[in-house]
């Protein structure tokens, strides 16, 4: 079924390449600013913030740009539109649970935006020069570490949306996660840059391990056992967020016949 | 020049819509308190990443942390601006070449590049033009040098070209629907890019500069009249600021014409 549903986004998604280059483009614009913007203020600091150099920013910018497009999964702002207009109904007589629709969807979309976010990343590291020190097993981490990223980041997305099924008025809540997870999790900055204290609240929440984990599995200088106790987290991470969407999903969907009668 | 000011009977028409378009969203109060909610985050954020960016340097290519609470006050009210009034008109716009609606603008009589410039008014986003006025009020009194009376007047006009620069290039874009019809990712193009105002066009790169400055006009919007307020503004500036809005505006009258001709409506 993963298959199927895979190709099947694949091709969709192939066919409107013009909009989703557009998309692409339109959020290089986020890290290019947050690149810039280091840029400066380490050159300033007479070369490096906190031991980071502008080369080693780009790096990480750069990585960012894919390992933000591995991220794009089902908005939690999707599900009223699915509540509304009754598509939920089609996918409750479905044999299989709904999320295995979205994970095979998505992850089938994320190889026509691989291919389409290599010639990007060319012209990135072609302006931005970034310094990249990266060995085989880097490499190999960071292509699970995506996928990890991907998991958890969906799992999680799936728990939030799934809170249209009480309240519609969401949009508040919506804003404070995001806002966390842009501080918390390495989007905005590399999190060695927070304050501490900042630093030991991003190490117990999940977001780390969707955005800073992969990335400085690639762009940063991990030693061999970060890098395997980071993939370990993350499949607790998975784990926990299944969890949750099963346990959530029993109860939410009682409240959704109830609306629907 | 610009058809916008050519008078007053012109001018009685967009307060005219303006009117109705506060009428229609007053029915839906709540989303004055949606608009809050969001904008406080979105300031929220904004004032946590300046904190932390000055947190590792004590100025930014020149620019202290006060002066660039400025610049985000105006990156503030300008984007209340263009959500409250350009980007709903725009949008409008989209939709009519889209389905061929377009007709029954241009056949009222009146002038159809400003009937398509003012239909639409989301006045809840204008919350961000106060939240925006608020910010720029506080950064002012922590950079505690007066502002002149030359400085004030000089941020009053290169605000106005600012969201003139914007509107142009707002419509450039959506002028562009009359030749390729789907056009709506050009919203997200354009919020992507306009995060780039959040920081002076003076710390990017040269070619960024340039592009921020001239293609998209961030520059004049955001960080012209951030310069008025922080004694950064020379008067060939402002200069400049005045012949590019008004070349900007003469080409987007040519350009809208050229699209218009190309229009062939919903049923033809």
């Amino acid at each position: 079924m993963y298959a199927v549903v895979m190709r099947t986004a694949a091709q969709t998604q192939f066919q409107y390449r013009t909009a989703n280059y557009a998309y692409m483009l339109g959020m290089i614009a986020e890290p290019v600013i947050y690149l810039v913007v280091w840029s400066v203020v380490a050159r300033s600091q007479g070369g490096a913030v906190e031991g980071i150099t502008a080369g080693e920013f780009a790096a990480y910018y750069i990585v960012w740009t894919l390992v933000r497009n591995m991220n794009i999964v089902f908005t939690p702002f999707g599900w009223e539109e699915r509540i509304r207009t009754g598509e939920m109904s089609a996918m409750l007589v479905r044999p299989v649970h709904p999320i295995h629709y979205d994970l095979a969807f998505f992850a089938g979309w994320k190889f026509v935006v691989i291919v389409m976010w290599l010639p990007i990343a060319a012209v990135l590291v072609l302006i931005f020069r970034p310094t990249f020190d990266v060995n085989a097993l880097e490499v190999g981490v960071f292509l699970i570490a995506i996928w990890g990223a991907y998991l958890i980041r969906s799992l999680l997305l799936w728990v939030l949306g799934m809170v249209t099924f009480w309240t519609t008025r969401v949009s508040a809540l919506y804003e404070l996660y995001f806002t966390a997870e842009l501080l918390l999790s390495g989007r905005l900055l590399p999190l060695a840059l927070l304050p501490g204290w900042a630093v030991t609240v991003s190490d117990v929440l999940p977001f780390k391990y969707t955005f800073g984990y992969p990335i400085e599995v690639l762009a940063g200088d991990l030693s061999t056992a970060e890098l395997f106790i980071g993939l370990g987290l993350q499949a607790v991470w998975i784990a926990v967020g299944a969890l949750l969407v099963a346990a959530v999903w029993r109860i939410g969907v009682r409240r959704y016949s109830a609306v629907g009668n | 020049m610009s058809p916008l000011l050519k008078s007053p009977r012109r001018l009685r028409l967009a307060g005219t819509f303006l009117q109705i378009g506060a009428m229609n969203e007053l029915q839906y109060r709540v989303n004055f308190f949606l608009s809050l909610v969001q904008s406080v985050v979105a300031v929220s954020t904004a004032l946590a990443v300046l904190a932390l960016v000055f947190s590792h340097t004590d100025s930014l290519g020149g620019w202290s942390s006060d002066e660039l609470l400025v610049v985000m006050g105006v990156y503030v009210l300008m984007g209340g601006l263009i959500r409250s009034v350009i980007q709903p008109n725009m949008q409008q716009l989209m939709t009519d070449v889209e389905q061929g609606t377009l007709d029954y603008v241009l056949t009222k009589p009146e002038d159809a590049q400003l009937l398509v410039s003012v239909r639409r008014f989301q006045i809840w986003q204008g919350v961000d033009v106060f939240v925006g006025l608020a910010l720029i009020g506080v950064a002012l009194v922590r950079v505690s040098e007066p502002v002149d009376i030359g400085s004030a007047l000089g941020f009053a006009l290169a605000l106005v070209l600012g969201a003139l620069d914007i509107y142009c290039f707002w419509l450039i874009l959506t002028t562009g629907a009359f030749w390729v019809t789907r056009v709506d990712f050009i919203i997200e193009l354009f919020d992507g890019m306009y995060q780039a105002g959040r920081w002076p066009v003076t710390i990017y790169p040269g070619w960024l500069r340039i592009s921020f400055t001239f293609l998209v006009p961030l520059g004049f919007a955001v960080t012209v009249p951030a310069q008025a307020l922080t004694g950064r503004l020379s008067g060939w500036l402002l200069l400049g600021a005045v012949a590019f809005t008004a070349l900007l505006m003469a080409f987007t009258r040519w350009f809208w014409r050229c699209g218009l001709k190309n229009y062939s409506g919903a049923s033809a």
